[in-house]
């Protein structure tokens, strides 16, 4: 069953849990489309052929069509009615406007500028502050000053994750509005600057997935490409340990 | 109108030179203030406007299907700071995409459905001599001009045209170039055009209907003009307000749409801040979704005139369709925010926008239906006018089909700024309303010139552009659905995820060049039908009943010969009793 959706209508290979939610609606609604549109199509094929002025030289009212239309309409109000109530809403609450539950939470911040993605981890736990006065020394503004930063893990353009672990990625922006899209993951949010947004996804693949700059962001926006890299747990363990209060 | 003619001539509805003196050719064909006239200007101006955009849209297409690959033979003209060589620069991408959609929605598409046939057909629909200020009219249109052409102008500054998306979000257009503070001057007096035209058309539709021409009485397409008057005059405002206080960021130094601490390009931006990046989002789609009904409204009240005529039928659910259509305008402006559902929007606020943009589908799905119910039973005659109206339909509702993921915030998700939502807007405005609006072009031009436009050279313009139109568009929807982003300029090359639908990038600009070719033999049509054109036999070569067909042919300053009055519903086709199977609006025998 997934093979064949996935081949009728080709997304991304799914790499987060919550991703399947998003396709399953994915799927619906363009069943949906699929529905309406055959059956109003084959209807104006028949409507054209039986109709045409040649075969049929003078017009007549009919009401059989009305009633048909109207059971068309009715149709669609209640399909639409139970997308929204059932899939939409929820899933939004869920998985875009709501915050992950359980403790066991990687937090990343993420910022974004003109044409890069500054990524930063803290290994302790605390992110440690950060101002716009540091950002002449380091791309993230961090505190030279505050013990909190110094484990810290800045990184550009490059996430590490461990797998089958939930992650909340904290997004501004220093100059214009960006999008950090993700698409393995289903996971797209505009990062806006003098505001903090975020996403969550779990990611559930090993493997590499691409993060595209997805609002129009000057002339790089089309290269604005950070990638991230889905490693088992032990691995990123390790990673964390090596780059421990390594800024790139 | 001096006193010295006979009485008898000075009946208003008298048609032209009779009881006016000679105009020369500049107060009768330049500066004129003739409803009819004015809309000409306004279909030569449009339909350049169109080409002009439709070609920034070829560049672009060349640079995503061979990216970074010089354009054969005419890439050096556009200079060694756009083209290098003949290879595209990213700044100049910028410019070409900012302008296309710019040029495209505010100088062509909108004043082809509105200005033009709304100027040509209100009066002559109505029963109107001509709009309530003919003056007004004349100002819409001059500055409707110069506002055009300020904006093509601003591909010469050295700095080159606007280059941040036709939708111009801030802080990117704060911090742009001098290219967008011309932008903002050129929609700030396209605007006034557009305010002036829909207070014109408002009045003109209330005061100066023909006695017995109610408002049950009037056509489709009056309610689409109306309607749609209504849209901009209220929707405009706030982008007028919106451009002026970005004119002010850019210019006095104020900060509406800066946010404080801003770093750019390695350094401390230097302003004030305290403002919103979002504001301005919000501004401008309150215009950007009325708009789109501002789209689509005339080129549905076009195509609504021609089915009737040519399935010799009364519309099914007229009633309906009158209501749906203002429940739509009201409705388009508490939809706007499904533009901005990943600005960090909360549930309640998406859901309501969520809620919103469902519930306007379905005065839209009862429109279509009705159309769809009145070919059924018709005598459908498949003349040129009529193919294009066919056409419409089918494209234009898979156009609003597609519109559906994107207006469910979960599925907009993936889908935002990807080439769905090309694909998704593109079809219901290009092989949607455009073809609607070419419709109405071939349906009215006997009218405007009294010749036909020939039938091969339409057919020659028709099946190849309805063809290509759905090579160009699809698979752009395929492209979306695997997630490659809009406004790429390299078509989304850098990206290995979209390596699988790269493809297709070629079949779509090979389609794009093809149907540039196919729009050739409509130039063509139209300049040689106007002189050379098979003459109509008739002041109604359609057989309409409505209005605009008892003027004579072309009609005269004043429209018509004799005065209106008006005795039935507009569609009064094939009715019971009647010797013919039209029965016009202005005879009293059906």
């Amino acid at each position: 069953m997934d093979n064949l959706l996935q081949k009728l209508l080709p997304m991304q290979p799914l790499a987060s849990v919550e991703g399947r939610d998003n396709d399953t609606l994915m799927y619906l609604i363009h069943g949906l489309v699929l529905i309406l549109f055959v059956g109003w199509a084959i209807y104006y094929v028949v409507v054209l052929i039986k109709f045409r002025a040649t075969k049929n030289s003078k017009a007549v009212e009919s009401h059989t069509a009305h009633q048909i239309s109207s059971y068309v309409e009715w149709f669609v109000v209640v399909a639409e009615i139970l997308l929204l109530f059932a899939f939409s809403i929820p899933f939004w609450a869920v998985h875009q406007a709501g915050m992950p539950t359980g403790k066991d939470i990687l937090q990343v911040r993420v910022v974004a500028q003109q044409f890069a993605w500054n990524v930063r981890y803290a290994p302790s736990g605390k992110f440690g502050r950060s101002s716009a006065r540091f950002l002449d020394d380091n791309p993230m503004g961090l505190d030279p000053n505050d013990p909190d930063n110094k484990d810290n893990i800045t990184t550009m353009n490059q996430i590490y994750l461990p797998i089958d672990k939930t992650v909340l990625i904290t997004l501004t922006s220093k100059d214009v509005i960006h999008s950090f899209g993700l698409p393995a993951m289903r996971v797209k949010q505009d990062v806006i600057p003098g505001m903090t947004t975020h996403v969550w996804f779990t990611p559930n693949k090993l493997g590499s997935y691409e993060i595209a700059c997805s609002q129009l962001c000057g002339v790089g926006h089309y290269r604005m490409r950070g990638i991230v890299n889905v490693v088992s747990q032990s691995d990123f363990d390790q990673w964390i340990a090596q780059n421990k209060g390594i800024h790139d | 109108m001096s006193g010295t003619h006979d009485p008898a001539h000075h009946d208003p509805s008298h048609s032209d030179s009779s009881h006016h003196h000679q105009q020369s050719f500049w107060s009768q064909y330049v500066f004129s203030t003739d409803h009819k006239i004015i809309g000409i200007q306004y279909l030569f101006m449009s339909l350049f406007f169109l080409f002009f955009g439709f070609c920034l849209m070829l560049l672009m297409r060349w640079q995503i299907a061979y990216p970074g690959h010089p354009l054969p033979f005419i890439g050096k003209l556009f200079g060694e700071h756009n083209m290098p060589g003949g290879i595209m620069m990213p700044q100049f991408y910028n410019q070409l995409g900012a302008m296309h959609g710019t040029i495209m929605v505010f100088l062509g598409v909108v004043p082809l459905g509105f200005a033009v046939f709304g100027n040509y057909l209100i009066p002559l629909q109505i029963g109107a001599k001509d709009m309530a200020f003919p003056r007004l009219n004349m100002f819409s249109y001059w500055s409707f001009l110069v506002g055009g052409l300020l904006m093509l102008s601003s591909f010469f500054l050295p700095c080159g045209a606007a280059s941040n998306g036709w939708t111009s979000y801030s802080p990117l257009s704060d911090i742009a170039h001098d290219g967008q503070t011309i932008w903002l001057f050129s929609m700030a007096i396209i605007i006034i055009s557009s305010l002036l035209s829909s207070l014109n058309f408002i009045t003109t539709i209330f005061q100066l209907r023909a006695p017995g021409m109610t408002f049950e009485r009037l056509p489709f397409f009056i309610w689409a003009q109306l309607i749609t008057a209504f849209l901009l005059l209220l929707a405009f405002p706030p982008l007028e307000g919106a451009a002026f206080l970005q004119l002010c960021d850019r210019l006095l130094g104020t900060s509406f749409f800066l946010p404080s601490g801003l770093f750019v390009n390695g350094h401390v931006y230097d302003v004030s801040g305290g403002g919103n990046a979002l504001l301005w989002q919000h501004l401008f789609w309150f215009l950007g979704h009325p708009e789109v009904y501002v789209i689509i409204l005339p080129a549905l009240g076009i195509v609504t005139e021609i089915i009737a005529c040519n399935t010799r039928k009364n519309i099914s659910g007229f009633g309906m369709m009158r209501w749906s259509i203002i429940f739509l305008g009201f409705l388009s402006f508490v939809v706007w925010s499904h533009h901005t559902y990943l600005t960090g929007m909360g549930t309640n606020i998406t859901a309501f926008f969520q809620t919103t943009t469902m519930i306007i589908s379905i005065p839209s799905v009862i429109i279509i239906s009705a159309l769809f119910i009145t070919l059924w039973g018709g005598s459908i005659r498949f003349n040129l006018p009529m193919l294009f109206a066919l056409a419409f339909l089918p494209m234009f509702g898979f156009g609003g089909l597609t519109g559906l993921p994107l207006g469910l915030a979960a599925t907009d998700i993936p889908l935002h700024d990807t080439y769905y939502v090309i694909g998704h807007f593109h079809y219901v405005v290009a092989p949607g309303v455009v073809l609607g609006l070419f419709a109405g072009i071939y349906y009215w031009f006997p009218k405007a010139t009294g010749r036909k436009m020939n039938d091969f050279l339409g057919h020659l313009h028709f099946w190849p552009t309805l063809i290509t139109m759905n090579f160009v568009f699809f698979p752009m929807l395929i492209q979306g659905l695997m997630g490659l982003n809009r406004r790429m300029y390299d078509g989304g090359a850098t990206y290995n995820f979209a390596h699988g639908v790269l493809f297709w990038n070629v079949i779509i600009s090979w389609s794009a060049f093809i149907m540039f070719l196919a729009q050739l033999p409509f130039i063509f049509n139209f300049f040689y039908s106007m002189f050379n054109g098979e003459k109509v036999d008739s002041d109604n070569p359609w057989h309409s009943a409505t209005l605009e067909w008892a003027t004579p042919t072309p009609p005269g300053h004043g429209n018509f010969t004799k005065p209106i009055t008006v005795y039935r519903d507009p569609y009064s086709y094939s009715l019971e009793g009647a010797p013919k199977d039209y029965s016009p609006q202005d005879q009293k025998e059906i």
